[in-house]
């Protein structure tokens, strides 16, 4: 089974034998890859009837739920880590989810495309519309992604939340890391895997 | 073993009731005992040579052994579970050994308050022991061993059904592969307790029911169960269920001048209250009803949901139904977690249904989709 690029960063991440937790976690493909792979005990957090069916096709556990609903009940320090790959920007209230994440677990890694990338820019100063692109694919109005943000702004968060940002990949729609991405990373990448540890930590 | 009825391939087809009696004294969670009894089953489908793909039914409070297809020709309904159970179906007979049986203190042939006591030679009545949802599972476990089925592949149920599913993967754990318990709870709420107790109010309170030996006296409390009965349907089914099934439609009588009206819901319930006090025993009815407000694992853990599931080995798939108030969503989600927290493998769904708690019993296509898709990946050696 080979795994979607940006799934890949996400496991090169993942600790052997770790206790994963991943919210939004689709059709279980990356929790599949990790049991396979990496010895990880895994269970996915899911609100698509159709993303449940297919992790239950492959025998990944599945909760059904919506995170909106909130993970207070989750307990802390149930989990290594705590997964959340494109899904950061369709929560309601995503401050309050990476704090229950890294509470849930003392690490997290979260993926997100980047509003900042500059066809992004370029598009809302040249157009003047909201733009659409590979990693944002969505009209305006009929989109699940309600918190878009740019780079700078999710570790302006992270700062005001002292959350500490222990790692960092920036990549282009194709998953590929290129020189500039790295200089001007909230000019040219267009999707971020942070990985995330507790305050001071 | 079945023979396919031309008319549908997915049906088991013709079936036949089978029966084990078992020597006694089987010994019970109240300190009782029963001197000998007898279960009878259904199978469906082939046990394979390794005896690895058994599957366990087990029925809810007015269920019985025959879940699956026809008795002969001529017989207009399948059994309770015909929706779920057949080839190529969410259980699937092709794959699966499928058992069921009528648990005991049962009325549809094994032992129960309908049964000949042989102490004193007359229907034990209302002197049949109380019995709880692990000792059902030790009578299952014990047809399990005169089958010789060691290990069931999955044990599955719905509503107290699916408690006994849970049951066996506490009292054997080594014996389930995976549990599925489908509208269930870990315990009843006070609420769901008080529900029972009218029922079993408006039975007792029946002249008929003579302190429960209306067998020996030749009456039938059909009063008290026709009550029960309707009082339980109401709980099973949802407010939008019953609104899109009835709505305010009037039957007989006019709503103009108020005279003799009955709406189309009252014929429904009262249909449904008759039917089942035809078939049903009113001291079984007591018993099963019992038997559900009893059920609490988590009592023998300190009340911790985390260590009961701990305790168990076997996989798990919950399912809940968003209009189920009787046994609503809520409570499998806890399950789910607490499964979760003790590291068992879980998956939970909660499928969006109108029909309330009734819902595991109805050809619901996501509820039906999931549970078969569950089951296809469990892999009993070919």
């Amino acid at each position: 089974m080979t795994l979607r690029p940006d799934l890949k960063l996400i496991a090169a991440m993942v600790p052997e034998g770790a206790r994963v937790l991943d919210l939004g976690c689709g059709d279980g493909a990356l929790l599949a890859w990790l049991a396979e792979h990496r010895g990880v005990r895994g269970y996915g957090i899911e609100i698509d009837e159709g993303q449940i069916t297919r992790c239950i096709a492959r025998g990944v556990s599945v909760l059904e739920r919506d995170i909106d609903e909130g993970l207070s009940d989750f307990p802390t320090d149930g989990f290594d880590v705590v997964v959340m790959a494109e899904t950061l920007q369709a929560v309601r209230k995503p401050g309050t989810v990476l704090e229950h994440m890294l509470r849930i677990a003392p690490r997290s890694i979260v993926t997100f495309p980047n509003f900042g990338h500059w066809r992004c820019r370029l598009e809302l100063a040249s157009a003047g519309r909201m733009p659409i692109a590979r990693h944002l694919p969505h009209a305006w109005h009929d989109t699940p992604n309600i918190h878009l943000c740019t780079f700078a702004d999710f570790e302006a968060l992270c700062a005001e939340r002292s959350l500490t940002i222990y790692d960092r990949k920036v990549v282009n729609a194709h998953y590929e890391s290129a020189w500039a991405m790295n200089h001007w990373p909230n000019l040219f990448g267009t999707i971020a895997v942070y990985g995330l540890s507790r305050p001071g930590a | 073993m079945a023979e396919a009825a031309p008319s549908d391939q997915h049906s088991v087809g013709l079936v036949t009731a089978e029966s084990e009696d078992f020597p006694g004294p089987f010994p019970l969670a109240s300190g009782e005992s029963l001197p000998a009894y007898r279960l009878v089953y259904e199978c469906y489908g082939t046990l394979n040579a390794d005896r690895s793909n058994a599957l366990l039914i087990c029925h809810a409070l007015s269920g019985h052994h025959h879940a699956a297809g026809y008795y002969d020709l001529e017989d207009p309904k399948p059994g309770w579970w015909d929706t779920a159970i057949g080839p190529g179906k969410a259980i699937d007979t092709n794959r699966f050994f499928v058992v069921a049986l009528n648990n005991l203190g049962g009325c549809h042939g094994s032992t129960g308050p309908t049964s000949l006591n042989p102490a004193t030679g007359r229907p034990y009545g209302p002197d049949f022991p109380t019995v709880t949802v692990p000792d059902w599972v030790n009578a299952q476990a014990a047809l399990a061993n005169r089958l010789g089925i060691e290990r069931w592949a999955a044990v599955v149920g719905g509503s107290l059904g699916g408690m006994q599913a849970l049951q066996w993967a506490l009292s054997y754990p080594d014996r389930v592969g995976a549990t599925v318990a489908i509208a269930s709870t870990p315990r009843l709420s006070a609420q769901n307790i008080a529900f029972n107790e009218i029922a079993r109010q408006a039975i007792t309170a029946d002249p008929d029911f003579r302190e429960g030996r209306y067998l020996e006296a030749g009456v039938v409390p059909t009063a008290g169960l026709r009550l029960a009965r309707m009082l339980g349907h109401v709980t099973y089914q949802s407010d939008d269920g019953l609104r899109e099934k009835f709505g305010r439609a009037v039957r007989t009588g006019d709503l103009d001048i108020l005279q003799d009206v009955q709406f189309q819901v009252e014929s429904y319930l009262q249909y449904q209250g008759k039917s089942f006090s035809r078939r049903f025993d009113a001291n079984t009815y007591l018993l099963m009803t019992r038997a559900l407000d009893y059920f609490d694992p988590a009592r023998a853990y300190g009340d911790d949901l985390v260590a009961t599931f701990a305790a168990m080995k076997a996989k798990l798939l919950l399912i809940s139904f968003t209009t189920d108030w009787r046994f609503p969503s809520a409570r499998s989600r806890e399950m789910a977690l607490a499964a979760l927290r003790a590291g068992r493998e879980v998956s939970y769904v909660d499928v969006d249904a109108a029909q309330g708690h009734d819902a595991f019993l109805l050809p619901v296509p996501r509820y039906l989709e999931v549970l078969g898709t569950y089951l296809q990946g469990l892999e009993p050696s070919p």
